[in-house]
This record gives structure tokens, C-alpha cells and sequence, in this order.
């Protein structure tokens, strides 16, 4: 079980966080617009890394805030803690 | 009269406490302090199991929790029962009742024991080779190999004992209190670190505390009373917790540790009463230290599971800690020096030593010579290469090694004994350690895997980080605790010490035999029966992966995971496929270390505790007039409220004709409630919801479907337009939480740009719907201030109003298809406006109904439930609801996959309605729906989703899902049942009033 380190919060046990998949999937402005692969894409296409992996995190039993979450899949290594809409760091 | 085979009197056990327990219904005798396999041994009881495939007679082979044989059953037949217990961890109690497992009708006489006659016909991968065919066949096959499986009796009645949790938090967490731990703990503690020490044993201080030998010294004493006084210093330390009877089950990453503390296993039955058994310790520690120690290793030779083969380090350890013989002819077979500290021992203890079978040749070690001192016959260069005796050792025949050590020479030797111990060298116990992720390395001179890279906070010390001998454990173990805890000094620094041993080993994973191996039954795992043999034909028959070898031969597969015979099973894999050990790495070890009980894993949470329950307000009046609940997320909610003797089906039928022929009360509190607020909250509303919401004027309500970004239907509810930027929504009863969360998801993450803040409100309002013709006359009587005329409070409109005092919102939506009001008020005046509008509905036989009655009625109508005439594959446009999708929106939460091309498909199953061609027949819910039954394979079309007798329509009603269901209104359809096949018409869904007459009456 993971420590998170919520940037709102500070230090919490996982069990007080939920998963929300892969990060900067930015939902299309127009989706009406777009071709039935490209929504696909969109909708469906998931990256599942072994290795450095960029992640949604909510703390939804804490102050419920969603919040992104560099980490290593390989040995569960959380390498960097960002708030929503920060530019996510390269590592 | 068995005989006693207590040699000494050991300060370990308390012989002025006899202890009275039974094994195989016979009564034995022990002290406070024996395990059962102590008390056994001294008894001269040392077969104690069959084996698991072969029925083979087994012995006591250890005296820790890697005991592979000595599993048993412990109070059978009652509800403290627990099978596959170790006899070797078990300590014994005044009325303790075990038993052997594996065997019928006794394990003297065991039936089973013809499969070991039949061994040749059984070899690795004998059931998938020979139960593949016919395929049809399985079923039967399964039956019997299942009655031969398994190993001891699951308890079948409740568990009586308490078990509990416990989070503890600490500094430095250090596992094992043999002499490492012990300095572990003591140096971290002395630096003011809060340190917590675990010992799986009952008590502290592992091998060396029973080292009592003028050749292991430390400053000028002995090695045990050095360690002594260091014990009694560490029990004063204020900030370091001891925690004895506790075993680490699981390393996991990020520190995170859970172990089991047993509390009263070692007590009398009646001595537990209202004490918890067992509790979990969920460790979070900053730094953890491994000190587990190590585990010897057996030899692999032919017979090498008879009763009375023992390892050599357990002999010393029954000798020396528990005052045992476990025999009076010993002949030890070792490649190491460690048999000579045994041999030592049982000197000392005037145990009689046959002889010793060294796989070395001449050795220069002072433990050596102190043997040869006493006059006792060593084997140099020997080996043993098969044994006697069917229940217990009798004879050993031993030859001699070629120079390779890959043959045995000369002539053969019997030697006559009654035990053999066994001392294949260490294997450092790094179990924990790889469990936390740590990466191990194979050290060639000993082949052994230890400690190599660290994933985590955390050290290992000790044996267990390959430090095997007193001088080593103890420089290596001061020099790491200085770099770990990050200290200057530590109080081991400059110690004298005296530790004779010579490391030399000579390491040979299968023993050389005169024998070809075909012949041979050289145990590697005990437990499971797999023997070299097995896994050398698993390679042969083409298997590479250690992780493979293991599941065909079961090896390691045990209760005991392999913790005595992994490594060989390894070294014969690696010597046979020619590759390197170090490259072939290990199977995983996974958690637990030693097996939890369920009761310890759930701790309190069973029975009522088993999840939370949720009641409403008005819970207590359901509870009081006789309702039936049922469970809908987490809520209690009522079910049908029976008279008399009413079953539910007559409940439900008298409940729902008087909600339509006058008047009928729900509590639907449980709905979810979200309160909406901000500038851009219509906005929001219209991203979420498939349909238009800015113009919804104030005070009005209005019904909503929302989608997940798939397209597929989420959840539906009404939400009513409170004042310019205040709504409040409803959800369904168990997707409140979610919806909640989907919502704030989108509006900070995807529209940060939206004034709008969301508020659950669920269990601030209780929510009373009265519905019915005669709604209106009960609810204006309750709240005689507000004018209910259609003009002003027409159908899907709300009213602020007051009951006294206090403020509500008063809605006129319906979920029935009557005339119908929701009285929203403050939690705690629930139950009170519930009683008066049934005071007030006294003349108009105001009926309660429950969540069966309301799905009826809603049926009747044709409305949906999310979640079960939806199953998150059903759009808008499947549910034939497409006047809910707004075409003029550019945009909402699902609304591009709509018309993604498999959304469109037009034989997607379409909800639809379902009458049954005899009005009296109700279908069954989840039903299949076809249309040939002749053609095989039969087509599947769909399935029966809501189905009821209604007693206002007077005939059955269902509604489903059908593929292409659009386009077949009025076509025949088939709902094949197991005794008929019932004939329907498909039907529009909604049964009753069309014309929404009853709703604006």
C-alpha cells in the first residue's frame, strides 16, 4: 500500500485514494467534429506502461480533489506529486 | 508405557507445571513450554502424519514454522477446530486435543499408504496426464480427486473467537529477536527511534540463546548469557515495544507490514473467554530491519522422510531448549560444521551418538576435533544413501564419495539408529524481504541467495543476510546498523569474540546413490510429495521455468511453501539443465509467510459489522409496522409492509391498488441529493444531462437522463430549478456517491472554468412521496397554507412551504404515474411529517408501500430503473427514449457516441414490453427471450429485465430487452423455461394511462 503525498493534504495511506487511469487525456473541445476513430481514441485508447507512467489520483475519502501523480509501475516509485492543470514534469 | 525421553531439565520449561493433552485420543503428558512436537518427542512419538500423495508414514522434521510434516488437526469437532496446524509452533495446553490428517482410519493403519506401492504408476503431472480424456469425463473424475485432496478439516461452525486490527506506526520496525534483532532493536531504541521488535516464538534471543559451548564466545562469556543480559536490558527500554507470538505475514512496498499477534492459542480453552485470539498488526514503519534468520537445509537421498529424521539444528534445539532426546542411537549426516555444534550438545546432554557422516573430507575446525575428543565414530568423505524402517529409522546404509562427490564408492555400510539428523547448510530466510520487492543475489561459495538490492527503507542482518557465524553476525551486523540508522557508534564495536566454526561446505543438491534415480524416492518437497526424480522428468518432458517445474511438480506448493526443499528443487534444476544458478533465479515468494486464519484476516468485521448499513429517518416506523427490508446500495430500505399473514405477493398486490384507487406513502429518503450552485450551474446541467435545461423556469422540475462518456445510460433522476443558480438534483438510490463523483471529476479536471459547487445533501433531507388520487386532499391537509390548485402547483413544479415551523420543499413529480407530492424536510422532522400525513390519509385508507410495490407501479407506466433495465450497454435510443437526447445541444457527456457506428447498429437490444399470451403467467426476471426454438443453435435475443402480475391492469406485465426489439411490436417472441416454453407478444412499455391523465387529475 502506497503513501500519496496529496498536494492539498500531505502525507495519506492509498486506501484513502482512488485511481483515475491515465493523465492528460484532455476530453476533445468538440467531439462532434471529430471522425469515429479519433472519438475512439479518445474514448478507449489506454496506455498501460511498465515504467514511468503519469496518473489521475482523487483524494476521494480526504478533501475529494483530483490531482495528477508521477509513477513508476515497475516498483510503485511515486516520483512527483502535481496539482491539476500544472505542467506535468518531465523525469 | 511410552518411554520418557527428557534428558535435562531445561530453564526454558517449567517441569513443575504438567500439562495433560491428547494426540490420537491418547493422553500424554508435558511441561509448560513444550510445543506439542517437543511433548510428542519426549514421549517417543515421532510419527505424526501421512504424507499428502503417497501416504507416506511421517515424522516431527523441524522445530519452527518450516515444519512441512508434522501438520495437525487441533480440537476436532468443535468449533475451535483448525486443521494443518503446526505441531512444532503448537505450545500445549491443559486440554489441548490433536490429531493426525491425511489418513484413515488411523495414521498407523492408513489405507491410502497402497498409492506409495503404487508410486511408479504416479509420477509428476499424473492427474493432468491421466484424467484428460474423454473431456466429458471430467465432472465424474473431479468428484474422487477431490475427496482424496486436501489436507486437513475445514471448521463448520462459527467461529467463536474475537479477532482484531491494530494500525501501529513506528520508526524502525525490526522482524526476529535472535541475537541480531536483539542488537537491532537495542541500538535504534538507545538513539531515541520509537522501534518495535517482532518474534514469531515465544520467546526471545532465536538459536544463540541456548548456545551454551566454551566455543562461541563473546567478551568471556558465553554466547547465551552475553545475550541474556542483553535481553534484560532491552525489556526496560522505554520507547522499544516487544511483541512475542507475532509473525510477519507480508512485506509490502512503502514499508507497509501486516503480522499476526497471537494472543491466547497457548492458553487453556476456558482461559480465552472474551479475549481477542489473534490480532493483525498493520505496520507502517519508517525503516524496517530484517533479522529472520535461517533455515537449515535437509539432504536429498533416497528414503530421507522416515519418522525420526529430524533436522540436525532442530535435535539441538529439542536438546538444548526443550531438555529432549529425540533419540538414543543419533547418527548425524551433515556437509557442514553445524552438526558438530549438535553433536556437542547431545554430548553435553549424555545423548548417545551413533556416528556422523560427513560429505567432507579432512576439515581443520575446532568443533571437529572436540567430537573426535569424545570418541565418536566420523564418516569423512561418506554419505548416506538409503535408510529403513516403515514408522520409524532403523538403519542407515552409507558409501563412500568419489572425489566429484557425483558417485558413491566402495562398499556399502549399514549403521543401526533410531534418529538421523540433517544438516545440509543454511539458507539464509529472505522470504520478507523479496515479498517487499528486494532483488537477491546467489553467493557461489555457499550457494545461497541473499540480500542484494533494497527497494525500500530497510536492511537485513544477521543470518538472513548470509552472516552464518557468530564472528560475522556480529561485526557485519554493527558495521550496517551504524550506515542504516545513520549513528556514530554502537555498543558492539569492540567485542571479544570466539567463534570456532569452519564455513567450509561441500554443497551437492542431489546426493550420488548406488542406485539408479528411477529407483530412488529422494523427497525435495515432503509435504507434497515431489521428489527429484519428479523434477527431473518435468524437465525432461520439456519444462525450463522454475515457476513451471514448480505447478507440475507441486513443488513448494504446500502449506509450507517449499521452505525447506526450494533450494534443491532449484539446485537440481540448475545442475541438470546445465544453467547457473544465480540466472535461474527463484519462484516468487508470495505473502503470507505462514498461513492467517480467516478470523484474523476479517477481524471484527462480521456478522452486523460486516458492512455499514444505512436507515433513514423514518426507519424506526417501517421497523415498527412490520416491514420487510431489503438492501439497496448500502440502505435498509422497506421492502413491503405484510398484514397479518400476507405473503409478499399479496402485499405488493393490496399495496399497489390502493396507491392508485387512492392513496399510497413512500419513504424515499434514500434518493440521492445534490445540491447545485453557482453562475454556470445551468450550463452544467446542460453538459451533463442529455437533454436542455436553460430554460427551465424557477420553480420548476424536470427530468433527467445522464450518460457516460461511452454513450451508455449512468443514472436518471429529476432536478428541480430552486432560484437562478440553485438546483438540486436526485440520483438514483445506489449511484448517488458515484454520480457525485463523476460530477466533481468533470468540473476540476475538465471545466475548471465553471462557477458552479456541488454539495451532497442526501442525509440532510427526508423525502415523503404520497401518491394516488386522493394525494392531493392528504398533503393540503398537512400543509393547509399552500395553495395546491393545478393552476399554481401543476405536475413537475416545486413550492417552498412550511409544516409549522419548519421549512420543506414540496414537490409534484411522480415516479408511480399518480397524482403525486415529495415533502422534502430536515432529516430529524422525517418520521414526524411521514405520521401526520398518515393521520391525515386515515379516511383515504392511505396505504405504505415499499420498494416492490413502487417497482410495479412504476412498470405499469413503462419507467425505467437504471441498473436493472439498463446494464451500462443501453443508450437513450436502445431504451426508446430518444425525446430525451436534445439534437439541438453541440454537445453533452456522451453525446458523440451516439452515433458511433456501433451505436447505430439498428439490432442493438431495444427495450420493449412483454405480454404473456396467458394473462395469469409472470415471466421471470432474467429469462431469455428467442424467437425459433427449432433451429439449433437456438438464437438468444435478449432478456427479461421487470416483470410483475399487475392487479390495476389485471394481467401480467414485463418489459425487456430484445435485439432489433424496435421493429418487432406485436411479433410473437418465446421465453423457453425449464418445464415450457411461454409465448409473448412483444408490446409498447408502458402499459397503463398513455395519456398521463392520472398524473394531471
Amino acid at each position: 500500500m502506497f503513501i500519496i503525498s496529496c498536494p492539498y493534504c500531505g502525507e495519506r495511506e492509498q486506501s484513502e485514494f482512488k485511481a483515475g487511469g491515465e493523465a492528460h487525456i484532455v476530453r476533445p473541445k468538440q467531439p462532434t467534429e471529430l471522425s469515429d476513430d479519433e472519438w475512439a481514441e479518445y474514448l478507449f485508447m489506454r496506455k498501460n506502461i511498465k515504467g514511468i507512467q503519469y496518473e489521475r489520483w482523487n483524494h476521494i475519502h480526504g478533501c475529494r480533489k483530483w490531482f495528477n501523480l508521477v509513477r513508476d509501475t515497475s516498483n510503485d516509485e511515486i516520483k512527483s506529486v502535481y496539482k491539476m492543470g500544472e505542467k506535468p514534469p518531465s523525469i | 508405557m511410552s518411554k520418557n525421553l527428557r534428558v535435562k531439565t531445561s530453564k526454558f520449561i517449567d517441569e513443575t507445571t504438567r500439562i495433560s493433552f491428547k494426540f490420537n485420543n491418547k493422553t500424554y503428558y508435558g511441561f509448560k513450554g513444550d510445543t506439542l512436537a517437543s511433548a510428542l518427542l519426549a514421549n517417543n512419538v515421532h510419527l505424526v502424519g501421512r504424507s499428502f500423495k503417497y501416504h507416506r508414514p511421517r515424522g516431527i522434521m523441524t522445530a519452527g514454522s518450516e515444519e512441512p510434516n508434522a501438520i495437525v488437526q487441533i480440537n476436532d469437532g468443535t468449533a475451535l477446530t483448525e486443521p494443518n496446524a503446526r505441531a512444532t509452533e503448537i505450545e500445549i495446553y491443559e486440554g489441548l486435543k490433536a490429531s493426525s490428517q491425511n489418513c484413515w482410519p488411523s495414521v498407523n493403519f492408513d489405507i491410502g499408504g497402497i498409492n506409495n506401492l503404487l508410486s511408479p504408476l504416479l509420477p509428476a503431472g499424473f492427474y493432468y496426464k491421466t484424467f484428460m480424456w474423454p473431456a466429458s469425463f471430467w465432472e465424474k473424475y473431479e468428484y474422487f480427486i477431490r475427496k482424496s485432496a486436501g489436507l486437513g478439516k475445514s471448521p463448520t461452525k462459527p467461529d467463536p473467537d474475537i479477532y482484531e486490527h491494530r494500525y501501529i506506526h513506528c520508526d524502525v520496525l525490526v522482524i526476529g529477536a535472535g541475537i541480531s534483532g536483539i542488537m537491532a532493536a537495542k541500538t535504534s531504541a538507545k538513539n531515541g527511534l520509537k522501534t518495535l521488535l517482532i518474534e514469531e516464538k515465544p520467546n526471545l534471543g532465536g538459536s544463540t540463546i541456548y548456545q551454551n559451548s566454551d566455543h562461541f564466545k563473546i567478551n568471556n562469556q558465553n554466547s547465551n548469557s552475553w545475550l541474556e543480559k542483553e535481553i534484560n536490558e532491552i525489556k526496560k527500554i522505554q520507547n522499544l515495544e516487544i511483541k512475542t507470538r507475532t509473525s510477519v505475514a507480508a512485506f509490502h512496498g512503502y514499508n507497509f507490514l501486516l503480522a499476526r499477534e497471537n494472543l491466547t492459542d497457548h492458553l487453556p480453552v476456558e482461559q480465552r473467554k472474551e479475549k481477542t485470539r489473534h490480532k493483525l498488526l498493520k505496520i507502517r514503519a519508517k525503516k524496517v530491519i530484517s533479522a529472520t534468520g535461517s533455515i537449515e537445509r535437509p539432504m536429498i537421498f533416497d528414503n530421507n522422510d522416515r519418522p525420526g529424521i529430524l533436522l540436525s539444528s532442530a535435535i539441538k534445539r529439542y536438546t538444548d531448549f526443550f531438555g529432549v532426546a529425540c533419540g538414543e542411537k543419533i547418527i548425524l549426516l551433515t556437509n557442514n560444521d553445524s552438526a558438530y555444534e549438535t553433536a556437542i550438545s547431545l554430548i553435553q546432554k549424555g545423548i548417545n551418538i551413533e556416528a556422523i557422516i560427513d560429505n567432507r573430507e579432512e576439515v581443520d575446525s575446532k568443533l571437529i576435533y572436540e567430537v573426535e575428543k569424545n570418541n565418536i565414530k566420523i564418516f569423512k568423505g561418506y554419505t548416506v544413501i538409503d535408510t529403513s524402517g516403515y514408522k520409524k529409522i532403523n538403519k542407515v546404509s552409507i558409501m563412500k564419495l568419489s572425489k566429484d562427490g557425483q558417485k558413491v564408492v566402495g562398499s556399502k555400510i549399514n549403521l543401526s539408529c533410531d534418529c538421523l539428523g540433517l544438516s545440509g547448510g543454511w539458507t539464509p530466510a529472505v522470504h520478507l524481504f523479496t515479498q517487499s520487492g528486494g532483488k537477491l543475489k546467489f553467493r557461489d561459495v555457499d550457494q545461497v541467495f541473499i540480500p542484494n538490492v533494497y527497494p525500500s527503507d530497510q536492511l537485513s542482518i544477521g543470518a538472513c543476510n548470509g552472516d552464518l557465524t557468530l564472528d560475522e553476525i556480529l561485526s557485519n551486523t554493527s558495521n550496517s546498523l551504524k550506515k542504516f540508522l545513520n549513528i556514530k557508534n554502537t555498543e558492539y564495536e569492540n567485542l571479544e569474540v570466539v567463534s570456532s566454526t569452519n564455513k567450509f561446505k561441500r554443497n551437492i543438491w542431489l546426493l550420488p546413490s548406488n542406485k539408479i534415480l528411477g529407483k530412488t524416492k529422494s523427497f525435495v518437497d515432503y509435504q507434497n510429495d515431489a521428489t527429484a526424480k519428479d523434477i527431473k522428468l518435468a524437465l525432461r518432458e520439456g519444462f525450463r521455468s522454475i515457476e513451471h517445474v514448480k505447478r507440475y511438480t507441486t513443488t513448494g506448493m504446500g502449506t509450507d511453501q517449499g521452505k525447506l526443499g526450494n533450494m534443491h528443487a532449484l539446485g537440481i534444476i540448475s545442475e541438470t539443465a546445465g544453467a547457473k544458478m544465480g540466472e535461474l533465479g527463484t519462484t516468487t515468494f508470495r505473502p503470507p509467510y505462514t498461513p492467517l486464519t480467516f478470523g484474523t484476516i476479517v477481524g471484527r468485521n462480521v456478522g452486523e459489522y460486516f458492512d455499514t448499513f444505512r436507515k433513514t429517518p423514518i426507519h424506526d416506523w417501517h421497523e415498527k409496522h412490520n416491514a420487510e427490508f431489503e438492501n439497496v446500495g448500502q440502505w435498509k430500505r422497506a421492502w413491503f409492509y405484510p398484514i397479518e399473514n400476507e405473503n409478499m405477493h399479496d402485499a405488493v398486490q393490496r399495496e399497489s391498488k390502493a396507491a392508485r384507487e387512492s392513496a399510497g406513502i413512500l419513504d424515499a429518503s434514500t434518493l440521492g441529493k445534490i445540491d447545485i450552485q453557482g453562475t454556470d450551474a445551468s450550463e452544467f446541467l446542460n453538459r451533463v444531462y442529455t437533454n436542455a435545461w436553460s430554460k427551465l423556469a424557477i420553480g420548476k422540475c424536470r427530468y433527467g437522463l445522464m450518460l457516460n462518456e461511452d454513450g451508455m445510460v449512468y443514472d436518471d433522476g429529476v432536478t428541480t430549478r430552486l432560484g437562478e443558480n440553485h438546483y438540486i438534483m436526485t440520483t438514483t438510490t445506489g449511484g448517488a456517491a458515484n454520480v457525485m463523483g463523476k460530477l466533481e471529476d468533470y468540473l476540476q479536471t475538465e471545466w475548471p472554468e465553471l462557477d458552479v459547487y456541488l454539495t451532497s445533501v442526501t442525509d440532510h433531507f427526508a423525502t415523503v412521496s404520497v401518491c394516488g388520487p386522493n394525494s392531493k386532499k392528504i398533503v393540503s391537509e398537512v400543509i393547509p397554507d399552500l395553495d395546491f390548485s393545478d393552476e399554481s402547483f401543476p405536475h413537475m413544479s416545486f413550492m417552498n412551504a412550511k409544516i409549522g415551523k419548519i421549512s420543506c420543499r414540496v414537490m409534484r413529480i411522480s415516479f408511480t404515474g399518480e397524482h403525486s407530492y415529495e415533502i422534502n424536510i430536515q432529516a430529524n422532522y422525517g418520521k414526524s411529517v411521514w405520521e401526520k400525513c398518515m393521520e391525515a390519509g386515515k379516511n383515504y385508507n392511505i396505504t405504505p408501500y415499499g420498494t416492490e410495490t413502487m417497482h410495479l407501479l412504476r412498470a405499469e407506466k413503462g419507467f425505467i430503473i437504471v441498473g436493472q433495465d439498463t446494464d451500462a450497454t443501453m443508450t437513450p435510443i436502445d431504451l426508446q427514449m430518444d425525446w430525451i437526447v436534445s439534437k439541438k445541444k453541440y454537445d453533452f457527456i456522451g453525446k458523440r457516441s451516439l452515433y458511433r457506428s456501433d451505436t447505430i447498429r439498428e439490432d442493438r437490444k431495444q427495450l420493449v414490453g412483454l405480454l404473456t399470451d396467458n394473462p395469469n403467467e409472470v415471466l421471470e426476471e432474467g429469462a431469455q427471450i428467442v424467437a425459433n426454438i427449432n433451429k439449433s443453435p437456438v438464437e438468444m435475443l435478449g432478456h427479461v429485465t421487470s416483470s410483475y402480475y399487475s392487479p390495476n391492469l389485471k394481467k401480467s406485465i414485463a418489459l425487456g430487452v430484445v435485439k432489433g426489439g424496435k421493429n418487432m411490436m406485436g411479433q410473437k417472441l418465446i421465453i423457453p423455461m425449464e418445464k415450457k416454453n411461454i409465448n409473448v407478444t412483444v408490446a409498447d412499455p408502458v402499459f397503463l394511462d398513455k395519456e398521463n391523465k392520472r398524473l394531471n387529475a
